[in-house]
């Protein structure tokens, strides 16, 4: 199957975007899951109802809410772009916040699953024998929560390939810069002729996609193992 | 020595525990479920913060809520061992017995890893993980993990107590060696009274988050005015020497202070000690020598103390055999039958088939 330049820009951009969604979002989400989980403080089921927000609304409604907030003209893209000369509408950069927000309660859920699965008596037996709660998070915790991590991050990836409505409403759609696969198949599919094009990039969409998900099916295996669960 | 006072709340009407106590050497932290015992573990480890109280070792407080002191867990240096192991599933156990070694600080001394691995007997079990463990091989793998983060204050939540029969008798022995080799302070959780009998120097009894008597554990088994007299393993705690065995006769001369006793053959070496539950019920009573009789033990006693007859058909009796006091439980009927009153000498007749289920047999 042969692909033109351009069909081969946007697969190269879809795996950039949702690379760099995966990467910003997952440090946060990992904190959040484990507000959620462990935390006891108040507003947290507005902060659990808050993260799956992008899962309920609209896309759209997601992309409008962060042009609204990082416009050149809102209240954080505005000191963004005069502080640090960052502009995230219409970048690559733009759409990977795009594809991180509406993935975020993915990661959150996987990776809060995790951490459920994690005996707060070993944390206590940690503790103990003498490690602090940073040490036991690094050498128990976050260990036997890996495999969590791992699985929100490929699914976060999978779906963030096929990021569509968020990503077109707050980064539009322009070849090379945020033009990733769903975007290119849609602009293929409104041109005169464009069927073949929509028709491969469709394929490879769903072939990245499930790829995706055999590695993180095969990855839990192994980390189970690993982790001596076995 | 540690000083331990604390009282605490669980929610708003829930349990409370008031419960204070010093303990030296092995103390047993005795009672039934729920009476608070595991709770006093963990506030005493930090796991628990207690509405209020002090808990001190050798006088330097770690916690004392009314001076606002509370140490975190992980610098009190007061290793645990639970009921349920936790060993850390994604470590080998060579790597879970160092984690406290590495942690402990480097003044810190107690025995090494090799000899800690051998006293446990876990040498061939270094490079597995804890999933591939038998549950007395992972409870033996806690207890070194424990000793071998160098504690100043070992703390057992009932480490017997997810163990069967079989497992129970396989660990109990390496729990008294790691006592012996420990030579720190250890407070061990238990509503296991033959753990107490096998472990502990002191005991403290404790029912509904209340301390009902504290002391040392043949003291308290002498007494009749505690729960401990109404089970069915009541009775007087002995320390005896072994002095003899008999391999044709099939039975171990037992010394005490006050006496000698036989019981069926024991496996320590001679001049070894052994503390034998003498249960009240085994126990009876001879106003004259009996004679054409099968038991192996009749033994000279004073009657000192007779208890209450009026409230119960049965009636607890305490003997003293030289500076010993034994216990035994005889109907109503008997005491007036016999006119037994204080200062009376008496035989204590004791079967010595009794004696085989006080501890359990060594492996």
């Amino acid at each position: 199957m042969m692909l033109s330049g351009e069909e081969w820009q946007a697969v190269r951009l879809s795996l950039d975007v949702a690379t760099r969604s995966v990467l910003v979002s997952l440090i946060p989400a990992v904190a959040v899951a484990w507000a959620l989980a462990r935390g006891r403080f108040p507003g947290r089921m507005l902060l659990d109802a808050l993260v799956h927000v992008p899962l309920v609304v609209p896309p759209v409604v997601v992309g409008w809410g962060l042009l609204m907030l990082f416009g050149l003209r809102g209240p954080i893209g505005a000191p963004l772009y005069e502080w640090f000369g960052i502009r995230l509408v219409f970048t690559t950069g733009g759409a990977a916040l795009a594809t991180a927000v509406m993935s975020f309660p993915l990661i959150v859920r996987a990776v809060r699953l995790g951490l459920e699965n994690v005996d707060p008596g070993l944390e206590a037996a940690a503790a103990s024998l003498g490690a602090s709660p940073l040490d036991r998070f690094l050498t128990v915790t976050l260990p036997l929560m890996s495999p969590g991590i791992l699985a929100g991050a490929i699914t976060a990836f999978a779906a963030g390939l096929g990021e569509f409505g968020a990503v077109i409403t707050f980064a539009a759609n322009i070849p090379g810069e945020t033009q990733t696969l769903p975007l290119a198949i849609y602009t293929a599919t409104q041109t005169p002729g464009g069927e073949a094009v929509a028709g491969r990039l469709a394929l490879i969409s769903f072939t990245l996609a499930m790829l995706a998900l055999l590695l993180a099916e095969y990855l839990a295996r192994r980390m189970h193992l690993l982790l001596g669960r076995g | 020595m540690l000083e331990v006072a604390l009282r605490h709340r669980y929610g708003r009407s829930g349990f409370a525990l008031d419960a204070s106590f010093t303990a030296a050497g092995v103390t047993a932290l005795f009672g039934p479920s729920g009476c608070g015992k595991s709770s006093i573990l963990a506030a005493v480890g930090g796991l628990l913060r207690p509405d209020a109280g002090r808990v001190a070792l050798e006088g330097e407080a770690l916690l004392d809520t009314a001076r606002g002191i509370f140490t975190a867990p992980e610098r009190r240096r007061f290793a645990m061992v639970f009921q349920d192991a936790r060993l850390f599933p994604h470590l080998s156990v060579a790597t879970n017995l160092r984690y406290g070694l590495r942690r402990a600080p480097a003044q810190a001394t107690g025995p090494g890893f090799d000899e800690v691995v051998a006293l446990l007997g876990i040498e061939h079990v270094l490079a597995r993980r804890p999933g591939r463990l038998s549950g007395g091989e992972r409870q033996r793998v806690a207890l070194g993990r424990a000793l071998l983060a160098r504690p100043r204050l070992l703390l057992m939540d009932e480490p017997l107590a997810a163990l069967d029969a079989a497992r129970r008798a396989e660990v109990l022995p390496f729990l008294a060696r790691l006592r012996d080799a420990a030579a720190i302070p250890i407070l061990y959780v238990t509503h296991a009274l033959d753990e107490v009998d096998a472990l502990a120097d002191q005991m403290v009894l404790l029912a509904e988050g209340r301390v009902l008597a504290q002391g040392p554990v043949e003291a308290l088994a002498a007494r009749t005015d505690l729960p401990l007299a109404a089970r069915r393993d009541a009775g007087a705690l002995l320390t005896c020497r072994i002095a003899a065995h008999d391999q044709a006769c099939g039975l171990t001369q037992l010394d005490f202070p006050g006496g000698r006793f036989a019981v069926p053959l024991r496996a320590e070496p001679i001049g070894s000690q052994a503390r034998i539950r003498l249960r009240a019920r085994d126990v009876a009573v001879a106003t004259e020598p009996p004679r054409g009789i099968s038991t192996q033990n009749v033994l000279a006693a004073q009657l000192v103390w007779v208890g209450d007859a009026t409230s119960s058909p049965e009636v607890f009796l305490q003997l003293a055999l030289g500076p010993s006091i034994i216990l035994a439980r005889v109907t109503r009927d008997s005491i007036t039958r016999l006119g037994l009153r204080p200062g009376l000498a008496v035989w204590a007749v004791i079967k010595a088939v009794t004696f085989d289920h006080a501890t359990p047999p060594p492996p």
